[in-house]
C-alpha cells in the first residue's frame, strides 16, 4: 500500500515534470521564432545612427514613425503594391474559376481517357516549372507579351495541377446523392457545378484563392524574368530594386519588408481556419 | 436504350469542356514547351540569331569539369548540400514541435500559430530579412551569439558559412512540416499507446515504435515534397548573396536563370533543365522504390483501404 502510493506519487511528479518541460521547450521555441519579427520591427523604426551599432539596441532611442513614410517617398512603394495586387488579385480569379471547372470533370463526370488524364496531372503536379521556364519565356516573346503582365496571369487562367488536385479532392466528399437528387428534378450538369459543388465548396475555394494570391504576391522569379519597367514592377521587384539602387539603408528596407508582408498576414489571420484545412486536405489525404 | 447514350455523351462533352482550360494550359504551356526545351536543347539558340543544331555538344559541355565551361557539378553538389542536410534538419525540427503540441497542453492556437507564421510568408522580403539578421557586424544572430561568447562567423560572406546560414533560414520554415505531422498525428488511434503502455513501453519506445511507423506516410509525403521544393531554391541565393562568396551558394535554378536570362544562352540553359528533370525523376522514383522498405501503410494489414 504505502509502496504503491510512493509510485504514484513519483509518477504523478513525473507527469508533472514532464509537462514543465514540454511548456519551456514551446516557450523557448515560440521566442525563437518570433525573434526575426521583432528585429525587422525594432529595425524599421530606429533612427540610422543606431542601426549601426554593436551590441543592438532592441529598443530604439526615439521611434523614427517616419521610415514608414520615407519608403512611400523614395520608392514608388505605392506603385509596387497596387501592381501586385492587380497581378495578385487576376491571378487569384483564374486559378479559381479555372480550377474549379477543371477539379469538378475529374471528380464528377464520366469521360474516356480519365484515368490517363488524371495520372498526367499528376505527373505534372511534380513537375518543376523550371523545365518549361526558357522556351516559354520565346515563346512569350515571339507574342509580344515581354514587358507586361501576361506572362504572369494568363497561365493562371489554364488550370493548377497542386489545386486542381485539391478542389478535386474536397468535390468528391460531398455526397453524390445531392448530384442524383438534382439530376431527378431535371438540373443540367453545369447547373451541378453552379447550384450544388460551388455553394458546398465555399472552404476549399477559399483556400485555392488564398494560396493563389499568396503566391502570386510572393513570386519573385517571374516578374524578375518578364518585367523590366520601374512603375510595372511589383513589390518583390521594387524592394529587390530597392535593395541594389542605392546605399543599403537597412531601416528602411526592413520597412518596406514589413510593408510587404501585411497582406499575407492579414489574409492568414483572416482565414487561419481555412489555411489549416488547406494544408491538411492536400497534405495528409494526398 | 439509345437515350442513354446520349446522356453519356453529353455528359462526355460537357466534361471536355470542363476540362478545357487545363488542356489547352497542358498543351500550350507544359506539353509543347518541353518538347521545344528538348529540342532547342541540341542548338545554339540565343534569341539572337536563329537556333543552329549542334548536336551534343550542350550536353558535352553540362558535363565538364572544368569551372569556367560549366558549375554543373559545383551547383549540383551545392544544391544537394542545401537539400539533403536542409530537409531532414527541417522534417526533424517540424517533427519534433508537432509532438509537444501533441501533448495536450494549453494555448494549442497560439503556439501553432506562432510556429507555422513564418512558413505563410515568403520570396524577397523574408530574404532582406535574414540578410540583416546575418549582418556580420551589426546582424541581430551575432550579437546572441556573443551574449553566449562566441564570435560568430561572416555568414552569407564567408565561403564556409553561407550555405549553412540559407539552411538556418530554411528552418524557420520549418512551421509547414509541424503543421502536417500534427495533423497526422492527432490521426494516431489512442488505443496503440494504451496499448504500448500497458506492455510497458517507454515514451522514447512509444515514438519509435508506435508514432514513427504510424506516421511514417505523412513524413514521405513530406519528404518528397520538400526535396523537390528544395531543389527548386532560387530567390534567398539571389537576393541574398548573388550565388557567392565564390560560387559557394549558387544553386542550379540560379545557375539556370544566369545562363537564360542574363547571358541569354538559351540552348544550354535547355539541357539544363533537361537534366534537372531527369535528375528528379530518378531521384523520386528512388524514393518511391524504396518506400516499402520504410513506409508502414495501415491498409497493408488491414486491407482494401483505398485513399
Amino acid at each position: 500500500m504505502q509502496r504503491k502510493r510512493v509510485l504514484l506519487h513519483s509518477k504523478k511528479r513525473r507527469a508533472i515534470l514532464g509537462k514543465i518541460i514540454v511548456y519551456f521547450l514551446l516557450v523557448v521555441g515560440a521566442i525563437v521564432f518570433l525573434v526575426p519579427f521583432i528585429w525587422m520591427l525594432s529595425t524599421s523604426v530606429k533612427p540610422p545612427e543606431e542601426v549601426y551599432i554593436f551590441p543592438p539596441k532592441w529598443i530604439p532611442s526615439r521611434f523614427v514613425w517616419e521610415n514608414y513614410v520615407k519608403i512611400f517617398e523614395l520608392m514608388p512603394t505605392g506603385r509596387f503594391l497596387l501592381n501586385s495586387l492587380v497581378i495578385s488579385c487576376l491571378t487569384m480569379a483564374g486559378s479559381v474559376i479555372s480550377c474549379s471547372l477543371v477539379g469538378f470533370a475529374f471528380a464528377r463526370l464520366r469521360f474516356r481517357g480519365s484515368g490517363i488524364l488524371f495520372f498526367i496531372l499528376l505527373i505534372t503536379m511534380m513537375l518543376p516549372h523550371q523545365v518549361t521556364m526558357v522556351p516559354l519565356y520565346m515563346i512569350f516573346s515571339k507574342l509580344g507579351w515581354v514587358g507586361t503582365y501576361f506572362p504572369l496571369i494568363v497561365p493562371a487562367f489554364f488550370g493548377n495541377p497542386y489545386f486542381i488536385f485539391l478542389l478535386r479532392q474536397f468535390f468528391t466528399t460531398i455526397p453524390k446523392e445531392l448530384d442524383e437528387a438534382a439530376k431527378v428534378d431535371g438540373c443540367s450538369i453545369p447547373g451541378i457545378f453552379a447550384r450544388i459543388i460551388v455553394p458546398m465548396s465555399k472552404p476549399a475555394l477559399g483556400i485555392v484563392a488564398i494560396l493563389s494570391f499568396t503566391d502570386a504576391w510572393n513570386d519573385f522569379m517571374g516578374p524578375l524574368i518578364y518585367l523590366s519597367e520601374f512603375t510595372k514592377f511589383p513589390i518583390s521587384l521594387g524592394l529587390r530594386a530597392f535593395q541594389t539602387l542605392r546605399v543599403v539603408q537597412w531601416e528602411l528596407l526592413m520597412a518596406t519588408s514589413a510593408i510587404a508582408l501585411i497582406p499575407v498576414l492579414v489574409l492568414f489571420f483572416l482565414a487561419q481556419k481555412n489555411y489549416i484545412q488547406g494544408i491538411v486536405i492536400s497534405g495528409v489525404k494526398g | 436504350m439509345k437515350r442513354k447514350r446520349t446522356i453519356h455523351q453529353i455528359e462526355e462533352m460537357t466534361a471536355y469542356v470542363f476540362l478545357s482550360p487545363w488542356l489547352i494550359g497542358f498543351l500550350a504551356f507544359v506539353a509543347i514547351p518541353m518538347v521545344l526545351s528538348l529540342f532547342y536543347s541540341f542548338t545554339d539558340a540565343n534569341m539572337l540569331t536563329s537556333p543552329q543544331f549542334i548536336g551534343l555538344k550542350n550536353y558535352r559541355n553540362l558535363f565538364s569539369f572544368d569551372d569556367t565551361v560549366s558549375l554543373f557539378w559545383k551547383t549540383l553538389y551545392n544544391t544537394s548540400f542545401y537539400t539533403f542536410v536542409g530537409v531532414p534538419l527541417n522534417i526533424a525540427l517540424g517533427l519534433f514541435i508537432a509532438v509537444l503540441l501533441n501533448q495536450k497542453i494549453r494555448g494549442l492556437g497560439v503556439f501553432r500559430t506562432i510556429y507555422y507564421l513564418p512558413s505563410v510568408i515568403s520570396g524577397v522580403a523574408v530574404s532582406l530579412l535574414w540578410a540583416w539578421i546575418f549582418h556580420p557586424h551589426f546582424g541581430v544572430l551575432n550579437h546572441l551569439l556573443s551574449l553566449v561568447g562566441i564570435s560568430g562567423p561572416a555568414w552569407l560572406f564567408d565561403e564556409a558559412w553561407a550555405k549553412p546560414a540559407l539552411i538556418i533560414m530554411n528552418l524557420w520554415g520549418a512551421g509547414g512540416s509541424m503543421l502536417i505531422f500534427l495533423a497526422g498525428l492527432q490521426g494516431i488511434p489512442t488505443q496503440l499507446y494504451e496499448a504500448a503502455e500497458l506492455d510497458g513501453a517507454s515514451t522514447w519506445a512509444k515514438f519509435w515504435k508506435v508514432t514513427i511507423p504510424m506516421l511514417s506516410p505523412t513524413i514521405f509525403f513530406v519528404l518528397v515534397t520538400n526535396i523537390i521544393g528544395s531543389f527548386q531554391v532560387f530567390t534567398s541565393s539571389y537576393v541574398m548573396t548573388a550565388g557567392g562568396p565564390n560560387n559557394a551558394t549558387m544553386m542550379y535554378v540560379l545557375w539556370l536563370f544566369n545562363l537564360a536570362f542574363q547571358q541569354f544562352n538559351m540552348g544550354f540553359a535547355c539541357s539544363l533543365a533537361w537534366v534537372y528533370l531527369l535528375i528528379m525523376v530518378a531521384f523520386t522514383a528512388l524514393v518511391f522504390k524504396s518506400s516499402p522498405a520504410w513506409v508502414y501503410y495501415e491498409s497493408d494489414i488491414v486491407g482494401g483501404r483505398k485513399s
